[in-house]
């Protein structure tokens, strides 16, 4: 099998396990189409520089400071620098993920830094970026690669955040997220 | 049976809210589960979990320093106790150092098993359940019904009211708008407690990481938010290996809800910079509380394998009737009877192990392959040893074992009950025919019972002979079946004889913790069967056939009569249940199908023993298709009858409503016959059918068999 068609092959099975617990999937070619999704994402969401309206962008390896720039150029009430009160009073947060599991939907992140638990934590919606090179097949296969020894938090994060303790209904959206939208990305590399 | 008990299983029966939300769950869960275990080899998977845990809880004492070592070479505080006062103590004196006025807390069972809360708050401690199940019960004023979800055993209303009473006006009961109260209400408790306490789900030894499993991302928030985190983690969660996470993983989550993967799950090997760019005080509390104890008993060492799951529950014919409350405050159903019986004490055990009604179903999906059943029985059998035999028990079972007096005794009582019954005596009869569950018909008791029946039949001079193993419901309720096993075994040419010696198969003394009686009843019918020189021992009641094949070994084993192990292994070898050894005669050419047989439609009830003890389950389904017959499969067909033995005469309450359900269920199928191997079940289920008038026919699958061979 080419590794073209293998490679669409778990993109699929990731992309329906994740609607599957009611993740939001989109793939783009390049970061660049990535950073115009985000935007446009945020104008939609209606972010805007003023309380409760801010979106808030853990440091991560894909965007430098030209970018950064161009970001809170376009969307006012973009922050960049993350603290608990601005994370807590964000409607967007967004991170790039390390990993994603192909049989379970998951991302997995190496979660030291605790901007990127918060921005993944406490708005309502979560924007999770991720290489699709950095697509693996499952379970094991990531717990193979991580090193508790180099990283002391590791979070994996599969669909927004549920509850089922009333009579068993399933609801979204308790304590974490209500939405997450995942974007996976072709040509950005492989974080770890 | 106290009737504080009693009166608990009564409230909880009546509480439609309760018995609604755990049944319907249960249906759901069931299918839930063959789901997300799709393409999943779930038995290799267990052998591997219960392989690590196993290994694990054998070294303890080696892993808990690891573990140690490794977490505090990372900057962890670790501390270790048996001592379930000496964590509270330690907590507390943290809070009260650091300065602590509010906690936020994660589930963690731990905490309830030691009661935690109660002692935070009496020094003045605000402490805040986040799991919203946790919450809801925390302000309820009650205590969790199920391990994985706390509040399972409430309506939307009740939590509306509660969140009313104790919160805030004015809420509905509207499902979506209670969460988002309780996400507004709680998220301000995560951003200003200055303590996150958790449980965690695994602990590896080799790095000194804790692995936190949660669906509403409330543990992310407590190990994030405060300054100071505290873990607390029984010894049972110890894993040697990093790698050891990925089979627990995998399964925990199919296993408690059905899920791929939760919704997070957080691995934390040391402490991790705060928001304010401190670094995180990080503490593990390793607590004990007699699991090291637990770990040196050689037959509860294996209940540590649990991985706190739930499942146990989740499939109980009983718990999804009385919920968790009936059994306790802190760890409920199966391996909850177990665990308080081990961290409180075996004599809180005594009234709830006797909820097990032996079906077996828990000990199938259980992701650590834990022998629950088996391990009620132990329980059962060490509060016999502690507290005794009771004097009417003993009785009884002096009247089991001697058949003919047996006999002449249920035979006066079926005929008039009441005097009997008024002795208070019958109802203590192990097994069978008392009457005093309303809900079922009771089979006459045959005037002439099987042992005399049998000498009456002409049967042929054969080469080849069986004994057949009668039980006491086939040789004194049901001599018509054994009549069939005969006429069946003998057009295949085998001579069936019905060795007199033979007495009870002492499922009614090991049930009742009484294995000293069990062993003698085991040893007596191993002498009278392998007295005869038989080329097959053929039992027709699955009870029976297990006690033979398998409970004899164990009986004399657990009673130190090890040297009539090897004649009891002789005897195990030689036994055969009915359809199975009917099967091989089939295969063999030896009994040929009349031709012409009228097409008929029929259900099939799996009897607890005959499926998940003698796997033969889809014997009789194949023998009866060849047969021309067509099976109409009932929903939910291994699951119990509600006779086990005796437990419909001590249980009635529960075993009624079990047996509902089933009648519900054969009926749903609309088929006018209902085939099962087990004589009991014939029993409890067609006393049923007939108290409603109903028109299918009840039959053992041995009596249609006959009638359909040439």
């Amino acid at each position: 099998m080419n590794a073209i068609l293998e490679s669409s092959q778990v993109f699929e099975s990731f992309r329906t396990r994740a609607e599957a617990v009611s993740a939001q999937v989109e793939r783009v070619a390049t970061s660049e189409l990535a950073l115009e999704l985000i935007i446009s994402k945020l104008h939609l969401e209606g972010v805007r520089d003023e309380a409760h309206c801010y979106a808030v962008w853990a440091e991560c390896p894909m965007i430098g400071t030209p970018e950064k720039k161009r970001l809170e150029a376009a969307v006012p009430g973009l922050k960049f620098d993350v603290t608990r009160e601005l994370a807590a009073d964000a409607k967007v947060g967004v991170s790039q993920m390390d990993w994603a599991l192909a049989n379970t939907g998951t991302l997995v992140q190496r979660a030291d830094e605790v901007d990127r638990r918060l921005v993944s934590t406490l708005p309502l919606l979560h924007i999770a970026l991720v290489a699709t090179a950095a697509l693996l097949p499952d379970l094991p296969s990531v717990l193979a690669r991580i090193d508790p020894a180099k990283s002391k938090y590791f979070s994996f994060i599969t669909g927004p955040s549920r509850t089922a303790d009333i009579e068993r209904v399933l609801t979204i959206g308790v304590h974490g997220p209500e939405r997450l939208l995942i974007v996976l990305v072709d040509d950005l590399e492989v974080t770890a | 049976m106290k009737q504080e008990f009693k009166q608990s299983i009564l409230d909880a029966l009546a509480n439609p809210n309760l018995t609604g939300a755990l049944g319907n769950f249960s249906v759901a869960y069931r299918a839930g589960r063959a789901k997300a275990y799709e393409g999943v080899d779930f038995e290799a998977l267990r052998d591997q979990i219960a392989e690590i845990k196993s290994s694990a809880s054998s070294q303890f004492d080696v892993l808990a320093e690891r573990f140690s070592q490794a977490a505090e070479a990372q900057g962890t505080k670790v501390f270790r106790t048996n001592d379930p006062q000496a964590v509270k103590d330690y907590i507390l004196r943290l809070a009260q150092d650091r300065g602590v006025k509010r906690i936020a807390k994660s589930k963690s069972m731990a905490t309830e098993e030691i009661h935690l809360n109660k002692h935070l708050e009496k020094a003045g401690i605000d402490v805040q359940e986040t799991d919203l199940g946790e919450w809801i019960i925390q302000l309820a004023g009650q205590t969790p019904s199920h391990m994985v979800m706390p509040a399972i055993h409430m309506t939307k209303e009740e939590v509306a009211d509660v969140f009313s009473n104790k919160v805030e006006d004015g809420q509905k009961p509207d499902i979506p708008k209670l969460v988002k109260f309780a996400r507004g209400k709680l998220r301000p408790m995560f951003l200003s407690a200055e303590m996150g306490i958790s449980g965690a789900n695994i602990a590896v030894a080799e790095t000194g990481s804790i692995v936190i499993v949660t669906n509403e991302g409330n543990a992310r928030l407590v190990t994030t938010l405060p300054k100071i985190h505290v873990a607390i983690v029984g010894l049972e969660k110890l894993v040697e290996h990093f790698q050891d996470i990925a089979p627990i993983l995998i399964a925990l989550p199919k296993s408690a809800t059905a899920q791929l993967l939760t919704s997070y799950v957080s691995i934390i090997s040391g402490p991790v910079p705060n928001t304010d760019g401190s670094a995180k005080e990080l503490h593990v509390i390793l607590m004990d509380n007699r699991r090291n104890e637990m770990s040196h008993d050689p037959r509860f060492k294996q209940a540590l394998q649990c991985i706190r799951c739930a499942s146990c529950l989740n499939v109980c014919p009983v718990f999804r009737l009385v919920g968790g409350h009936v059994f306790g405050k802190v760890y409920t159903g199966g391996i909850g009877t177990i665990l308080t019986a081990w961290f409180s004490a075996l004599k809180e055990s005594d009234e709830i192990q006797s909820l097990c009604i032996q079906c077996g179903n828990c000990k199938d999906v259980c992701p650590g392959k834990i022998d629950i059943p088996d391990l009620i029985l132990e329980l059962r059998r060490r509060l016999a040893v502690e507290q005794g035999q009771p004097l009417i028990q003993k009785a009884i079972f002096s009247v089991v074992n001697n058949r003919r007096l047996f006999h002449t005794m249920m035979r006066a009582a079926s005929i008039g009950q009441k005097p009997f019954a008024k002795q208070g005596f019958i109802r203590h009869l192990p097994l069978f025919l008392s009457n005093m569950t309303e809900n079922r018909s009771l089979p006459a008791i045959a005037d002439v019972p099987f042992r005399d029946r049998i000498k009456q039949i002409e049967q042929p001079k054969c080469t080849e002979k069986a004994a057949f193993y009668g039980g006491c419901l086939i040789d004194f309720a049901y001599p018509g079946m054994g009549e069939s096993v005969v006429k069946v075994l003998n057009k295949a040419g085998i001579e069936v004889i019905f060795p007199e010696g033979q007495t009870c198969c002492g499922a009614p003394a090991r049930y009742s913790g009484a294995y000293e009686v069990a062993a003698q009843n085991g040893a007596d019918n191993i002498k009278a069967l392998l007295g005869e020189d038989v080329d097959y021992i053929v039992s027709a009641c699955p009870t029976c056939t297990v006690a033979l094949k398998h409970d004899f070994i164990a009986n004399l084993e657990s009673v130190g009569r090890t040297e009539e192990l090897p004649a009891a292994r002789r005897l195990a070898e030689k036994v055969v249940d009915f359809s199975t050894l009917a099967s091989q005669l089939v295969e063999q050419g030896r009994l040929k199908f009349k031709a012409g047989i009228e097409p008929m439609k029929f259900t099939y009830h799996d009897s607890c023993h005959f499926k998940r003890t003698l796997h033969a389950d889809q014997t009789p389904r194949k023998l009866m298709k060849q047969a021309g017959y067509e099976v109409v499969e009932m929903e939910e067909a291994d699951m119990c009858c509600g006779m086990g033995g005796s437990y419909s005469i001590k249980l009635p309450e529960i075993s009624a409503p079990i047996l509902e359900r089933k009648l519900v269920n054969i009926e749903k199928t609309g088929v006018p016959l209902l085939l099962i191997d087990c004589p009991g079940c014939v029993m409890q289920i067609g006393g049923g059918l007939d108290k409603r008038a109903s028109n299918i026919k009840v039959e053992h699958t041995a009596q249609r068999l006959a009638e359909c061979l040439e």
